[in-house]
């Protein structure tokens, strides 16, 4: 065996704690290794050229890479060894730079663990085996989850591309978050305007099959061939029948309905069409308010449908979509006003969140855009606006910024100022953090043309006092205390992951932060990647996102599902469970264990039962070649031979 | 000798690939230092740690072992992980019968995330085997 090695210094991430010439020459040392070096940056160029020639030159049959994490370089050095005439599995990496140069400080510590570090992976490589991928077919089919903004432009784009496009939506409407919005920064561009006729589009393409007020029940499969289960929640009005004329709507007995698209702000209907603009525009009952349900007769709407699409019998429905990729857009949450006590927890109608006061100042929200507080219904004219509630704060549990809050907040000081122009508001913030194109520029004019007042300080306190609210806090600029009498106070409360974001995540496979933020692959590099091949997130998922970035990551992750699908056979993981048919005995607890059901039974033609593995379904976990009592399944590329050979390496010499 | 003595005692990890190898990864990335005594092997899953992996490792001449995965329901291939929490809590009860102290293992769950999680495991786990000291002493003085 001809084995070489090739040691990194990247720069100086490595060869600044670890003495790289002297791991290269105990390297050569090492039994087996023939050629051993070290090398300014082994992954540009003249890296891997050199990789190349060493291979052509000493007739190297295996290498070893010695430099950062395999989950970043492994393939590209895989790819080296490929072209230089090598199977790319007889390649292995000592991660000497994440685990080794970064985190110690003891030069000579370091430099002894990364020789160590080789050593192991030298023996893995003496162990490796040669393996060849199979291909299968892909099923040129994307499935988006969450029709927000990033979702259609995501199923908008796979589709203009070609593609076949199942769009889940869980709520009965799509357009998201943008949808609710009134207007957007910096241009005040009207938000359903421009969104409108993206939803349209949506529900008019030949290609994307809609499920609106569905959810994800169940995802099975690998890339390429997905079989999802997809729950169409009982709506209780027959859409195919459903005009959405609104008629049930308006004659509804039951007033005091909590309206999910409006965030409570004014009740609405058991019954209802969440807004003018929805697609698909069909009514939905509430079962939690509708009489028919709660207290077993009323049947008004059943009396008015012009076309007796309602039922009260309805029940979710099943159904099973076959796809190839899917692409998640499941947006954001936010935080409730319970979690503030010292701003009156939600008790108070006038202190309300950002997104409440979006839909007072949208002209289809409850108050047809007439600036109304909620508790008597009068224009406000003190407005006072407070940042950073709840971001930022280690004590809730949100130490990271929400993005795009100290932007709306500009927004609606200014449109506050437009539409009440005698009114005057004050904005308590942190820092003002606005470093998109035009966005500076935007919180300026908020300060400069519109007065709007900004303090430079937190809120510690709200409470009552007759009609007005008072807000106590400090001006932190002035180093004093600020009283202000407000009529309607506004909270940018936090932006979270979805309601129900980590099982979402457990059912697709992806990794989601303490958070509930789904991880991406790379952070700079793969940033609408997971590391489930075949799953792509875009939007507010992966943390709080505005607007362009959203729509952004949409057509970002649109994109790498066309260029995966540009391809009609994929080549599978050759790293995948096999069978000693002569070593096992067929007690098939593999069969059992197996997460994936890819194994079965197989009777030979002697007779003997054995365990077969389904080459395309097995993922490479490995589960059962640690239950098998005989050692007869062997995960390859991870065999028991080859970690145990990297166990020898460390604790026998 | 493979560890710098007095300084070092002989720790093996085995990593799963997609939570904990990336957690030590983001542990690097973000530069939170950590004792130098761990060597890693990395698996695709906790679920393909073999026990007899660890006993090998504590008879042939480490002095502890670490095993982490993805956080129970966070595993990347769905339930790997609980298989690797039933073998390795069984292990665990065992390695007394073997005449080995069961704190010399440990089994943990860190995310790709938790870089800084990793770092206080890592350090935990090596400070607590200094505690202990040297499983194979005598083996040492006499080579």
């Amino acid at each position: 065996m001809r084995v070489g090695v090739f040691i990194c210094h990247c720069g100086n991430n490595i060869a600044g704690t670890v003495d790289v010439a002297k791991v290269a020459a105990e390297t050569r040392k090492l039994p087996g290794v023939v050629y051993a070096t070290n090398y300014m940056y082994t992954c540009s160029e003249p890296g891997q050229e050199e990789i190349k020639q060493a291979i052509q030159k000493e007739n190297l049959d295996r290498v070893v890479v010695a430099a950062c994490s395999p989950r970043m370089h492994e393939n590209t050095f895989r790819k080296t060894v490929e072209k230089a005439g090598l199977n790319r599995y007889f390649f292995e990496m000592a991660n000497i730079r994440e685990h080794i140069s970064w985190i110690g400080e003891d030069k000579e510590l370091n430099t002894n663990k990364a020789i160590e570090a080789v050593k192991m992976a030298v023996a893995k490589v003496m162990n490796d085996k040669p393996l060849y991928s199979s291909s299968f077919k892909v099923n040129k089919r994307v499935m988006v989850i969450g029709g927000g903004v990033a979702g259609m432009q995501a199923a908008l784009d796979c589709a203009d591309g070609g593609l076949d496009v199942v769009l889940v939506e869980k709520s009965p409407s799509i357009g998201g978050m943008m949808a609710r919005l009134d207007k957007t920064f910096p241009t005040i561009d009207c938000s359903i305007c421009i969104l409108g006729p993206k939803m349209v589009d949506v529900a008019q393409h030949e290609k994307i099959k809609l499920y609106a007020y569905s959810e994800i029940e169940e995802i099975k499969g690998y890339v390429g061939n997905y079989q999802v289960k997809i729950r169409k929640k009982a709506t209780y009005v027959d859409w195919t029948k459903c005009t959405g004329c609104g008629a049930c709507m308006e004659k509804c007995p039951t007033r005091n309905a909590y309206d999910h698209f409006n965030f409570g702000v004014a009740p609405t209907r058991a019954i209802n069409i969440p807004f003018p603009q929805a697609i698909p525009k069909k009514a939905k009952i509430d079962p939690t308010f509708c009489r028919q349900f709660t207290k077993g007769k009323c049947g008004v709407c059943a009396k008015i449908c012009p076309t007796g699409a309602i039922n009260y019998e309805m029940e979710d429905e099943i159904v099973t979509e076959d796809i190839g990729a899917i692409v998640v857009a499941t947006g954001y949450g936010l935080f409730d006003l319970d979690k503030f006590p010292e701003y009156g927890a939600g008790r108070y109608p006038d202190v309300i969140t950002g997104i409440q006061y979006e839909r007072i100042l949208n002209a289809s929200g409850p108050t047809s855009g007439h600036i109304l507080r909620p508790s008597d219904q009068t224009e406000p004219k003190t407005v006072v606006f407070v940042s950073c509630a709840g971001s930022r704060d280690k004590s809730l549990g949100v130490p990271y910024c929400s993005n795009f809050c100290c932007m709306y907040i500009a927004k609606q000081a200014i449109l506050t100022k437009d539409h009440v122009p005698d009114s005057q508001s004050y904005v308590f913030y942190m820092d003002i953090r606005s470093p998109g194109k035009g966005y500076d520029e935007f919180t300026r004019r908020a300060q400069e043309d519109y007065g709007v007042k900004y303090i430079r300080g937190r809120v510690s306190r709200i409470y009552p006092k007759g009609k007005k609210m008072v807000v106590r806090g400090a001006d932190t600029l002035l180093g004093t205390q600020v009283e202000i009498e407000a009529d309607l106070v506004v909270l940018a409360t936090a932006v979270i992951s979805a309601p129900g974001a980590a099982n979402m995540a457990e059912k697709l496979h992806i990794s989601y932060d303490t958070f509930g933020f789904y991880v991406e692959s790379h952070p700079k590099l793969r940033p609408v990647e997971t590391n489930t091949s075949g799953v792509f997130l875009a939007g507010a998922c992966q943390g709080p996102k505005d607007i362009p970035a959203s729509v952004g990551q949409g057509s970002a992750a649109a994109s790498k599902v066309l260029s995966l699908f540009s391809k009609d056979m994929l080549e599978s993981d050759p790293a995948i469970a096999q069978v000693n048919i002569n070593a096992c005995v067929g007690c098939l607890k593999c069969v059992k264990t197996c997460p994936f059901q890819a194994i079965k039974e197989e009777v030979l033609r002697s007779g003997k039962k054995v365990a077969k593995v389904i080459e395309t379904v097995c993922a490479g976990c490995g589960v059962c070649t640690s239950t098998c009592p005989c050692g007869a399944i062997q995960l390859q590329h991870f065999t028991d031979n080859q970690l145990l050979a990297e166990v020898n390496a460390i604790c026998q010499s | 000798m493979s560890v710098v003595a007095e300084k070092e005692l002989r720790v093996v990890g085995f990593l799963c690939n997609w939570c904990s190898y990336g957690g030590a990864d983001t542990a690097g990335v973000a530069r939170f230092k950590q004792p130098t005594d761990l060597r890693i092997i990395r698996v695709p899953c906790s679920g393909r740690v073999d026990p007899l992996f660890v006993v090998k490792a504590l008879l042939t001449g480490a002095d502890g072992v670490l095993v982490s995965g993805c956080h129970p329901r966070d595993c990347h291939y769905t339930d790997g992980n609980f298989y690797a929490r039933r073998r390795l809590e069984m292990l665990k009860r065992l390695l007394p019968f073997i005449g080995i102290d069961e704190r010399r293992f440990h089994y943990t769950w860190v995310s790709a995330s938790e870089g800084q999680k990793w770092q206080q495991v890592v350090a935990g786990f090596t400070n607590r085997l200094h505690q202990l000291g040297p499983l194979h002493a005598k083996k040492e003085n006499e080579g």
